[in-house]
């Protein structure tokens, strides 16, 4: 128990002794469900599910671990368009306390930097009631795949960035101290840091739970707090969306084919061994060196 | 639609406190004594850059004054840089976020280059968004080329949405243009160890009691099941048409026979079957083997930005209009069920390999 607390009762008890903890999520199409359209190549959107960022899922539950251990609470934050709702009520289905949305037309067309700069906006403004302690983030999402916006998050709001994090051992609510272990080539870096500070999570390290009965009528119920650009106190809009972007997407095109096609082995009517045999014909044919290589190989195998 | 044009234009004309920045930068990443080899290929990819901008190919190097510090500038030079940004001091003795991002940012703000790329690994993503935020440019993530265009603008091609196209993005109104590229994307350029050239020294003011985080430990990964796909010579991959997570010994087995690796498709990771770790293409490892056979695998884009860069890429597959096959050197329409079996047997009569007994 926390000493230092203990003598303050509270109307709010559990939210204002605990830990403040915003989980960044986004919408994105599921992916495996996405086609392209052979003339036009153009994403067909229609009747594509979306769902939850797969890897924000790992993100939530571990700010939900987080929160189960030392109280205080979650709150799921997405920027996105007004449908983008549904991923936040998922969430709060999943065990979330609160939702925030910022949409607004002018964050439309947004890349990495301009996407860090209006959800720090939006972060800003929450921290501004209660201080947030951790703000998580899944490790990329599944449609960018670009890790980008944690390390904008952090760096912007001054947090420390702690990116790719496998667990997280400990967490000292008196010091501040919070101890992870973090993903690197060949190993995991155990580092000591302090909060606030910014977390993206790696997936698989956790089973992310499922929502009880009591969250998923409370979620189909909440209120999502919705926030336009001025709403989230976004101060330069010159620095939001497309305009603030200065990635810009000059071509979208599908690979060409090879211009030598395949060279296909005939296969009618022959039995398994036949192919094969043809196959590695071929195979050696055309990489000599490597079946020098692995001949080579073999006789020191044997000879051992 | 004349009337966009003119504000299009002023919105990507280069302002002009960009307008002097110069070079091409590769980030040499050295950790734990040793560079990623990743920097190798990014200096060989650099250098076809700087030659088409006729600029000067640079490394930066980050790291504590040690022979592995002064090893990595050597090595830059034989892989093709001009010269070395070099910073030496003990707060970059292990990666963190903090001294490497102020490092390189203030490196970047001194010395103006046009073009900054980073390897995509774990320490060069970390390293990449903070260090662009902080500079406020553009970053393009796992790029498969890149390319100048006829404006001096660095056209950076990926694949987007989950991989199913590719798409080309170029920075505008801002410097440097940054992208990151994964290993093994790019060829590996011949070192030549007799270049040499100039060493930047530039001292760096960051004080330990600054620096918030700290590295307690390092728990290298316990190497049971060695996975070495990335450079791997042989690569043996399965896919959803293996039909079940059992099949996969069948992969193995010939992937032992060809003294391999052995991987398999991303639906296979999402289906459970087999860790990430496994998984080949643009979010799994990219692999650039003498030697590729891909069984049951349909071939999606994020898939063959993958493999691309196997110098033979054999495809079994019972879906004659398989995707793979727009890419593959060898096509056979078939079940790699049985095909891959007999692939073992006939590698291991070929070879006079005695079949394994028990």
């Amino acid at each position: 128990m926390d000493a230092v607390y203990d003598q303050e009762p509270d109307p709010n008890e559990g939210a204002a002794r605990g830990l403040n903890l915003v989980v960044c999520i986004k919408q994105v199409p599921d992916s495996a469900q996405i086609r392209v359209h052979p003339v036009t190549n153009t994403i067909m959107r229609q009747g594509v599910p979306t769902i939850i960022n797969p890897y924000d899922l790992f993100a939530l539950e571990e700010a939900m671990r987080l929160r189960d251990q030392y109280g205080g609470e979650v709150t799921v934050l997405s920027m996105g368009p007004p449908m983008a709702e549904e991923a936040l009520r998922r969430a709060l289905g999943l065990g979330a306390d609160k939702a925030v949305l910022i949409t607004d037309r002018r964050f439309a067309g947004a890349d990495t930097l301009a996407t860090s700069y209006a959800l720090a906006a939006a972060l800003t403004k929450l921290g501004s009631e209660r201080p947030i302690d951790v703000v998580f983030t899944g490790k990329q999402t599944i449609d960018g795949d670009t890790a980008q916006v944690g390390p904008g998050i952090a760096r912007r709001l001054g947090l420390e960035q702690l990116t790719y994090v496998a667990a997280i051992d400990m967490l000292d609510r008196a010091t501040g101290e919070i101890v992870v272990r973090r993903r690197a080539e060949g190993g995991l870096q155990v580092l000591s840091s302090r909060l606030p500070c910014l977390v993206t999570v790696l997936e698989g390290v956790n089973e992310v739970r499922r929502g009880s009965i009591d969250d998923m009528l409370r979620a189909a119920r909440a209120e999502i707090t919705t926030w336009s650009a001025a709403d989230a106190g976004v101060e330069d809009l010159q620095k939001c969306g497309l305009r603030g972007s200065p990635t810009v997407v000059k071509r979208v095109f599908a690979p060409t084919p090879r211009e030598e096609s395949a060279e296909m082995v005939a296969v009618d009517h022959k039995r398994p061994k036949q192919i094969a045999d043809a196959v590695l014909d071929l195979i050696f044919a055309h990489q000599p060196k490597l079946e020098a290589q692995l001949e080579a190989a073999t006789r020191r195998e044997v000879s051992r | 639609m004349n009337a966009a044009t003119p504000a299009a234009a002023r919105r990507d004309a280069l302002p002009e406190r960009y307008q002097s920045y110069r070079h091409v930068w590769v980030f040499v990443e050295l950790e734990r004594g040793t560079v990623h080899p990743v920097s190798f290929e990014l200096l060989g990819e650099g250098r076809k850059l700087a030659d088409a901008l006729g600029v000067e190919l640079a490394g930066v190097v980050l790291g504590p004054q040690s022979t592995a510090t002064a090893d990595a500038v050597a090595a830059a030079f034989h892989y093709g840089a001009d010269r070395v940004y070099l910073g030496e001091h003990p707060a970059l003795a292990n990666y963190r976020n903090e001294p490497f991002t102020r490092a390189l940012a203030e490196f970047v703000e001194t010395y103006q280059p046009e073009i900054l790329l980073l390897g995509a690994t774990t320490l060069g993503r970390d390293l990449a968004g903070a260090v662009a935020t902080t500079l406020k440019t553009g970053l393009t993530a796992d790029c498969t080329e890149l390319a100048i265009d006829g404006e001096r603008s660095m056209a950076a091609t990926r694949p987007t949405f989950g991989g199913s196209l590719l798409c080309t993005i170029h920075t505008r109104g801002v410097r440097p243009q940054m992208a990151t590229v994964r290993p093994r994307v790019m060829a590996m350029p011949e070192p030549d160890p007799s270049r040499t050239g100039s060493v930047v020294r530039h001292e760096l003011r960051i004080a330990e009691t600054d620096i918030i985080t700290k590295v307690l430990d390092f728990v290298p990964d316990v190497r049971t099941d060695d996975v070495n796909l990335a450079y791997a010579d042989v690569v043996v991959a399965g896919g959803m048409g293996l039909r079940a997570a059992e099949n996969f010994g069948l992969v193995r087995e010939l992937a032992a026979v060809l003294g391999g690796d052995w991987g398999c498709s991303r639906p296979v990771v999402q289906k459970g079957w087999l860790p990430a770790e496994r998984q080949i293409g643009q979010t799994g490892k990219t692999i650039r083997p003498r030697l590729y056979i891909a069984a049951g695998i349909k071939g999606a884009i994020q898939h063959r930005v993958g493999v691309e860069g196997a110098d033979l890429i054999v495809a079994i597959n019972t879906d004659p209009a398989a995707p793979i096959f727009d890419f593959a050197h060898l096509g056979v329409v078939a079940d790699a069920l049985e095909v891959l079996p007999a692939l073992t047997d006939a590698v291991r009569r070929r070879l006079g390999v005695p079949a394994p007994t028990g």
